[in-house]
């Protein structure tokens, strides 16, 4: 039993590991695109993060060195933190009112 | 039973006066009153400052802070702003290539006018302030325009501000739908977090003037205009308005505007209103 489950576990590592090594420049571009447009949104709203330019710049660099697995995931980075971004200049398009000087 | 009924009848009174209470400020957010604004603004800081005489609130952080002031003091005897003011005169009178100046583009030409910038322009609709439309008479003399945020604008700017010093602000906000939507807009940037930090400006120069972030003693917004523009010592130089407003956006991780963006021009429109009446002292010496 002790064997099985540390034949499955090995197994479902190298699975792991080699689906994360099995990111390609179309899942690159996937990632950037949806990274982008979020960005765009919040540069709609005038509330663009530094951070966000940053991994965009990142997975940019990482995709022109063929590093993809690192590419996605600053790509990734990069959308939360757009969306992030959006989430803050929706909610104080009103909440901005609670700290004004009354 | 007569004393239950009393207690029924204070919590009553207590529970409506609390929702009146609650309601009264939104319905005033609701509200554009610049006046209104003006005076809850300027109370909140000297009631929160009594110590501190109104018309200093425009040396910023000195007003906060005896030591700072002691060392502000001191470096104002040979002033880091002072060849900013001589370049900008000697610009100010220099001909453009068709023969013309600065002075022939603005009322008194340009002296002594500072404190009447930004103002609301009723023909295009727009907030004026004094950079933007320093840009504008070079260009419409065949110029090409300053960069907004130091060098040439900064000399200029020191230099028109320092033929003001001393001038109370004199901000006019029209009765003009176009112009409160502006001053509003301006109160809502300086109000509105933003940046990977999640501050506003007014985190800092409301919430926490007199306090230190990192080594630095943050400035009130009262009369935080007055001083522009500013030789900074984090700069190595001067910079203006718009310099100030990017290098805040960058501090909270947030990406600037570009200088002049309608909103920062809005957020200025709102913030020389608030200091209305306090004297220009600029260009100004900030650590």
């Amino acid at each position: 039993m002790r064997m099985q489950i540390c034949l499955a576990a090995t197994c479902w590592l190298f699975c792991a590991g080699a689906a994360q090594a099995a990111s390609t420049e179309a899942d690159f571009k996937t990632a950037l695109a949806a990274a982008v447009a979020a960005e765009q949104d919040a540069g709609a709203l005038k509330n663009q993060w530094i951070p966000t330019e940053q991994a965009l710049a990142a997975a940019k660099k990482a995709a022109a060195a063929g590093d993809f697995d690192a590419a996605v995931a600053q790509a990734k980075e990069a959308e939360a933190l757009a969306k992030a971004s959006i989430a803050q200049a929706k909610e104080q398009q009103t909440a901005w009112k609670a700290g004004v000087i009354r | 039973m007569r004393i239950s009924r009393a207690i029924a009848s204070v919590v009553v009174t207590i529970m409506i006066a609390a929702l009146v209470a609650g309601a009264r400020p939104a319905a005033a957010a609701d509200t554009i009153d610049p006046d209104a604004d003006f005076k809850a603004f300027r109370d909140y800081y000297t009631e929160r400052f009594p110590n501190v005489p109104l018309n200093d609130f425009v040396n910023g952080p000195y007003s906060m802070d005896a030591e700072l002031r002691k060392q502000w003091e001191a470096i104002d005897d040979f002033p880091p702003y002072d060849f900013a003011i001589d370049r900008g005169k000697q610009m100010f009178a220099t001909p453009f290539k068709n023969g013309k100046t600065y002075g022939d583009c603005f009322p008194d030409k340009g002296t002594g006018i500072r404190q009447n910038y930004p103002y609301f322009d009723d023909k295009s609709g727009e907030v004026i302030t004094l950079e933007l439309a320093l840009n504008r008479c070079r260009e419409a003399n065949g110029e090409e325009p300053y960069s907004y945020v130091k060098d040439e604008m900064a000399s200029l700017t020191a230099y028109m501000a320092f033929t003001s010093r001393g001038k109370p602000f004199d901000i006019k906000i029209p009765n003009d739908p176009r112009a409160l939507a502006a001053y509003q807009k301006g109160e809502e940037y300086f109000y509105a977090r933003r940046g990977q930090l999640n501050f506003s400006c007014a985190s800092c120069h409301v919430q926490n003037p007199g306090n230190h972030i990192r080594t630095e003693v943050l400035a009130p917004a009262l009369g935080i205009v007055a001083a522009m523009p500013i030789y900074r010592s984090e700069w190595s130089g001067m910079g203006t308005m718009s310099r100030r407003l990017v290098t805040c956006n960058s501090q909270v991780r947030g990406v600037p505007l570009k200088p002049q963006d309608e909103l920062y021009r809005d957020v200025e429109y709102y913030l020389s209103y608030m200091s209305n009446g306090l004297p220009i002292s600029g260009p100004g010496t900030r650590p």
